[in-house]
C-alpha cells in the first residue's frame, strides 16, 4: 500500500516568515514569464535565496482569456536557504479572470490576491468559466484582495510616448514588476538600465516600459498608506563565498556537456530534434560552437541518435537530447551504441506521459525506460540531476562514464529542473580533474573488442588512423576480433561482459551517504532527481520536530551505489518519494528485496514539502 | 584482425578482408563488391580514410568485406549515421551501401534528408526489387502484381522509382548502373567519389533466390544493346547495335519519344543531347522503362552544389575564429554577484 500525497490546500505558509512565495499568472501573451525571470534576477542580486517554477500552458498563444491559455511563474525567495519553488503561493498576481480561476485554489488561506480589475469585465469573466464575478461571489473571502486597474495604469503611463494601445497594454507586466519590486524593497535601477539597453534610451516603447515600471513602483508607495500592502525586506542569505549567478537546468546541462567534453579533451557533436521541454539544450549549444561543439537539427529523433553515434564512431563525443517520446524512438540506436560499445550521451528531460502526455508538465516517469527500456539485455549507466545547478556536474559525470567505459549513458533531468532557475555558485574549471580520452593508434596487438582489464572498455579508434581499419556493427561479434559470431558460448560471454562492464561502474562512483540524518534509524526517505528540494526541506523540518528520519538522494540510478542496499536496510522503514507510479520503488525492491513504501505523485506538478512531511508523520506515527 | 602494411600501389585485394563472403552463390552483390574494390584501388583510395556505412539487409553486409573502416548499423538509418560521421570528420571518404527496402521503405525518410542536405556521401542503392534477408517479401520497388510470401495474390503497392525519388529529394548527383557491368560501374564510382555532395547510384542487382531474372528484359547481355542506353554528357542519346535509335522530345506532350534515325525523316539532329545539369531531362530519363523505352544508365544528373558538412564546418570555423573559448568566462558572463 503506497502513501497518498495530499493535494489539498493547507493552512500555513510552508516556510514561515523567512520567505515568501509569489505566483504571477496571466495569458500566455501577458509577459508573465518575462516578469518572473526579471523579478528573479532582482531577487538574486538582492542576495536572497530563491527557487522558481515556470508553469507553461501547452498552447503557444491560446485564445485570450481562456483557462487553458494561462501561463504562470512561481518564485519562492527569502532570507533562509530555499529548496523548492514553494508549496503554496502567499501572493497571487493575476492579469485576468482565467488566471484567477486556474490559480486561486492554490493560494494560502489569508494570502494576498492582486488582480487587474481592468480585465474583469463581464465578457472576460464568462470566458474564464466563472458563473459569476469572483470578486463578489465569495470565492476570495479567505484572501486579502487588492484590485488595481493595471490596464488603465499602463495606458496612462504610455500616453506621452505615442505608442499604440496594443504596445501600451503590453507594459502591464513591467508595471507589475515595479509594484512587486516596491513590495520587496528591490532596487529598480538595474531594470531601467537593462530596458534602456534593450530598447535604446529614446525608443518610445522602451520609454513607455520605463514609465510603467516607475509608475508601478510609485503606486506601491501611495497605497502603503492604505495599509493593504507594506514593503518587506528579506536580509541576504549567508551563502558559501564565491561568485554566483542564476542558472536554469537547461543552461547548466548544456554548459556541463561542454565542460565534460573539455575535460575529456574531445570535440562534440550534438544531434537533436526539437521537443518540449528539451529544445533549449539545442538552442543554447547552437550558439556556443566556439567551444568545439557542432550542432545538428536532425530530421527526427532516430536520426538524431544515429548521427550522434556516427559522430562517436568518427572520434567525437556524440550527444543527443530529447524527452520521453523522443527517447523511446532512439531506443534501437541506443542498442546499437551498446552493441558496438561507443560513447554516447543521451539527455532525457522528462515530461508527463505516456505518449504525448503533458509536454509542459513535469514527471519522473522514464526511469524504467532509462534502466530497462530496450530490447534484449542492454544495460547502460543512468545518472539523474537533482536541481538546475546540479545538471552541470551530472553532465560532466555522464561524459566521464561514457568515454571511460565506452558506453551510452543516459542523463535524467525533467521539465521542472530544465526551466527552473536557482542561484548557483559558479565553479571553476580548474576544480575538475580532467579525464582525457586516449585514442588507440598502435596497430600492433590491436583487436577491435580487446578490453581494458579494469574498466572492460574496448579501445576507441578514430577512422583516418592508418593500420587500424576495422568494422563494427549491431550483429553479435566475436569477443576479441569483433568479427561476426553466432557461437553460443561467445554470445553468453559478450552478454555477461556487457553487464559486468556497467556493473563495475559501481566501484567508480561515490558511496551513498544520507543528505541529512543518520546512517541508520527509524525512517529514510529516498528520492532521486528533482524531488530533492521538497524531500530535503520536509526531512529537515521533521528532524527539527525531533523525528528520526533521514534523506537519501540517489544520483547514480544505474548502477546503484555499492553500499546502497546495506544503507537502506539499516532503517526500520523506507519511503520512496517520486513523481511517478513507483519506478524507483520497483527498482529498489527488485534489486534488494526491500520492504519500502512509495509516496507517489503524478499530477504534473512538483511534489510538495507538506506532502512529504505528512508521509513521514504517518510512517512514524507522529 | 589482419594488420597489413599497404604497398605503394594498392590492388583490389588490399580492399578485401579475410572474412568469408556470405551472399548466396550467384548473387549480384559479388560483382558489385568486386567492382568497388577494383575501383577504389584504381582511384588510389586510402583504406584508412575510407568508411563504409550500411543499414540492414543483404547488401548491408558489405562493410564486413571491405578492408576499410566500416559501420554496419540498423535498419534504414545508415544515412543518419553517415551524416554524423561526416559532421565529425568531413575529411573521411564515406560510402553508404543500402538496398531498396532499407533505403526506400524503413529508411525512406533518412535517404530523403541526406540527399536534400547534400551531405558528401556516396550512396550505393542495390535495387533487386525484393526483400532478400527476410526471405522474399515484396519491396517498395517491386512491381504491381509481384507475388511473394506477403503478397500471395500479387502486390497492389505502386512502386517507387529510386532515381526519381532521389531527384525529387533535390539530389545533385543521380546515376544508374547494373551489377554485371563492372567497367561502367567503375566509372560511376569514380564520378561519385569525385563529386562533392551526396552522390546517388541505383545499382540494378539480381537476386538469384527470390527475384531471379527480374531485370532480364534489359540487363542480360543478349538484349543489352537494344534495351539499354548509356547516357553521356554532351552526346546524343542513342542506342542499338547500329546506334540508330534515339530519344527526342515531343514538345506538345512534354514527353520523350523513341525514334529511329533514318526513318520518317528523323536525323541525328532531332535526337536529344544529354545534359547532365538538366533536372527536367533527368527526371524524364530516369522514368523510362522497357519495353517501350530503353533502361537509362550512366550519370543521369550531376549539378554540384556546396556540401552540407562543409557549410556547417565553415560556420563552426567562423565561430572558433573569434578567439579561444573560455568556459570560466562564459559561466561568469551576464549578471553575477559575489558573496564574501
Amino acid at each position: 500500500m503506497n502513501l497518498q500525497p495530499n493535494l489539498n490546500r493547507g493552512e500555513q505558509p510552508a516556510e514561515g516568515q523567512q520567505s515568501v512565495v509569489v505566483r504571477f499568472a496571466g495569458d500566455s501573451g501577458d509577459g508573465v514569464q518575462l516578469l518572473g525571470s526579471q523579478f528573479s534576477q532582482e531577487t538574486a542580486l538582492a542576495g536572497n535565496s530563491l527557487a522558481t517554477f515556470p508553469d507553461f500552458p501547452a498552447e503557444i498563444r491560446a485564445p485570450t482569456g481562456t483557462t487553458y491559455g494561462v501561463s504562470a511563474f512561481q518564485i519562492n525567495f527569502g532570507s533562509r536557504v530555499i529548496k523548492t519553488a514553494g508549496d503554496q503561493p502567499d501572493v497571487l498576481v493575476v492579469f485576468n479572470p482565467a488566471a484567477l480561476k486556474v490559480n486561486h485554489k492554490q493560494l494560502r488561506r489569508g494570502g494576498i490576491v492582486i488582480l487587474d480589475s481592468g480585465a474583469f469585465k463581464e465578457k472576460e469573466i464568462k470566458r474564464a468559466e466563472w458563473d459569476s464575478d469572483p470578486r463578489t461571489n465569495g470565492v476570495l473571502s479567505d484572501f486579502r484582495v487588492i484590485e488595481i486597474d493595471i490596464s488603465k495604469q499602463a495606458l496612462e503611463c504610455a500616453k506621452p510616448f505615442g505608442v499604440s494601445q496594443k504596445e501600451a497594454l503590453r507594459t502591464k507586466n513591467i508595471w507589475m514588476l515595479g509594484l512587486v519590486s516596491w513590495m520587496y524593497d528591490h532596487d529598480i535601477q538595474p531594470i531601467i538600465d537593462s530596458l534602456n539597453k534593450k530598447f535604446g534610451a529614446d525608443d518610445p516603447v522602451g520609454l513607455a516600459n520605463v514609465a510603467a515600471l516607475k509608475a508601478g513602483h510609485a503606486y506601491g508607495e501611495i497605497h502603503e498608506v492604505s495599509g493593504e500592502l507594506s514593503p518587506r525586506t528579506f536580509p541576504a542569505v549567508k551563502h558559501e563565498p564565491g561568485t554566483y549567478r542564476l542558472i536554469s537546468g537547461a543552461e547548466a546541462l548544456a554548459w556541463g556537456l561542454l565542460a565534460g567534453a573539455k575535460l575529456a579533451d574531445l570535440e562534440a557533436v550534438l544531434a537533436s530534434y526539437p521537443i518540449t521541454p528539451s529544445s533549449p539544450i539545442l538552442h543554447i549549444l547552437a550558439r556556443l560552437r566556439q567551444f568545439g561543439i557542432t550542432t545538428f537539427q536532425a530530421e527526427d529523433e532516430i536520426a538524431a541518435c544515429c548521427a550522434a553515434l556516427g559522430a562517436s564512431f568518427a572520434g567525437k563525443l556524440g550527444i543527443t537530447a530529447s524527452s520521453g517520446p523522443g527517447i523511446a524512438l532512439k531506443t534501437e540506436a541506443i542498442g546499437l551504441g551498446i552493441s558496438t560499445e561507443l560513447p554516447l550521451v543521451i539527455v532525457n528531460t522528462q515530461r508527463a506521459g505516456p505518449s504525448t502526455g503533458m509536454p509542459t508538465k513535469t514527471e519522473q516517469s522514464d526511469l524504467y525506460l532509462a534502466v530497462w527500456g530496450r530490447n534484449a539485455d542492454a544495460p547502460i549507466p543512468v545518472v539523474a540531476s537533482r536541481s538546475p545547478g546540479d545538471c552541470f556536474d551530472v553532465a560532466i559525470e555522464a561524459v566521464r562514464l561514457a568515454t571511460k567505459y565506452m558506453t551510452p549513458v543516459m542523463i535524467l533531468s525533467d521539465g521542472y529542473i530544465a526551466n527552473a532557475a536557482e542561484p548557483w555558485r559558479i565553479p571553476s574549471m580548474a576544480d575538475y580533474a580532467p579525464f582525457k580520452v586516449n585514442f588507440r593508434t598502435e596497430p600492433e596487438g590491436y583487436n577491435v573488442f580487446m578490453r581494458d582489464a579494469k574498466t572492460l572498455a574496448r579501445p576507441w579508434v578514430k577512422p583516418g588512423t592508418p593500420g587500424m581499419m576495422h568494422r563494427i556493427g549491431g550483429i553479435e561479434k566475436d569477443s576479441l576480433t569483433g568479427n561476426i559470431s553466432y557461437a553460443d558460448s561467445n554470445h553468453q560471454k559478450m552478454t555477461d561482459t556487457r553487464a559486468a562492464k556497467i556493473n563495475n561502474i559501481a566501484d567508480d562512483i561515490p558511496a551513498q551517504v544520507p543528505e541529512i540524518g543518520n546512517a541508520k534509524g527509524k525512517l529514510a526517505v529516498v528520492g532521486w532527481g528533482s524531488t530533492y528540494g521538497p524531500i530535503n526541506r520536509a526531512v529537515a523540518n521533521m528532524r527539527d520536530q525531533g523525528l528520526d528520519v533521514a534523506h537519501i538522494h540517489v544520483r547514480h540510478i544505474w548502477p546503484l551505489p555499492r553500499n546502497l542496499e546495506a544503507l537502506l536496510k539499516s532503517y526500520d522503514k523506507v519511503i520512496v518519494a517520486e513523481m511517478n507510479n513507483g519506478q524507483m520503488l520497483t527498482l529498489l525492491k527488485s534489486q534488494y528485496l526491500l520492504d519500502a513504501k512509495g509516496l507517489l505523485k503524478v499530477s504534473g506538478q512538483p511534489l510538495k514539502i507538506e506532502e512529504v512531511e505528512r508521509a513521514i508523520r504517518d510512517q512514524l506515527g507522529a | 584482425m589482419n594488420i597489413q602494411t599497404p604497398p605503394d600501389k594498392l590492388t583490389a585485394k588490399d580492399f578485401a578482408t579475410d572474412q568469408e563472403v556470405r551472399w548466396c552463390p550467384g548473387c549480384g552483390d559479388y560483382a558489385i563488391l568486386k567492382a568497388v574494390q577494383v575501383s577504389l584501388a584504381n582511384m588510389g583510395a586510402k583504406p584508412e580514410n575510407t568508411v563504409f556505412v550500411s543499414g540492414i539487409g543483404c547488401s548491408s553486409r558489405f562493410p564486413y568485406y571491405m578492408a576499410t573502416y566500416g559501420f554496419h548499423t540498423i535498419h534504414g538509418r545508415a544515412p543518419a549515421v553517415a551524416t554524423g560521421v561526416k559532421l565529425a570528420n568531413p575529411e573521411l571518404d564515406v560510402w553508404l551501401v543500402t538496398g531498396d527496402g532499407d533505403a526506400l521503405s524503413i529508411g525512406g525518410n533518412h535517404l530523403y534528408h541526406i540527399l536534400r542536405r547534400n551531405v558528401d556521401v556516396n550512396i550505393l542503392l542495390f535495387n533487386n526489387e525484393i526483400y532478400g534477408l527476410t526471405k522474399g517479401q515484396y519491396s517498395p520497388t517491386s512491381r504491381i502484381g509481384q507475388k511473394s510470401p506477403s503478397s500471395p495474390t500479387g502486390s497492389v503497392d505502386s512502386p517507387v522509382n529510386p532515381c526519381q525519388f532521389a531527384l525529387g529529394s533535390n539530389a545533385r548527383f543521380v546515376a544508374r548502373g547494373i551489377d554485371i557491368q563492372a567497367k561502367e560501374l567503375g566509372e560511376l564510382f569514380g564520378r561519385a567519389k569525385g563529386h562533392v555532395g551526396a552522390s546517388f547510384i541505383e545499382i540494378i542487382q539480381n537476386c538469384i533466390v527470390y527475384n531471379d531474372g527480374a531485370f532480364s528484359d534489359f540487363a542480360e547481355k543478349a538484349v543489352a544493346a537494344e534495351s539499354q542506353v548509356h547516357v553521356k554528357h554532351g552526346q546524343p542519346i542513342v542506342w542499338g547495335k547500329a546506334k540508330d535509335k534515339g530519344l527526342r522530345l515531343n514538345t506538345k506532350t512534354l514527353s520523350l519519344e523513341a525514334a529511329i534515325i533514318g526513318q520518317n525523316g528523323v536525323t541525328i539532329d532531332d535526337i536529344l543531347v544529354h545534359d547532365e545539369k538538366n533536372r527536367v531531362l533527368a527526371t524524364l530519363l530516369s522514368g523510362l522503362r522497357p519495353p517501350d523505352f530503353p533502361e537509362v544508365l550512366g550519370v543521369i544528373y550531376c549539378d554540384p552544389a556546396p556540401s552540407y558538412e562543409l557549410q556547417v564546418k565553415a560556420q563552426d570555423d567562423a565561430a572558433r575564429a573569434k578567439g579561444p573559448a573560455d568556459l570560466d568566462k562564459l559561466m561568469r558572463a551576464g549578471k553575477t554577484w559575489v558573496v564574501n
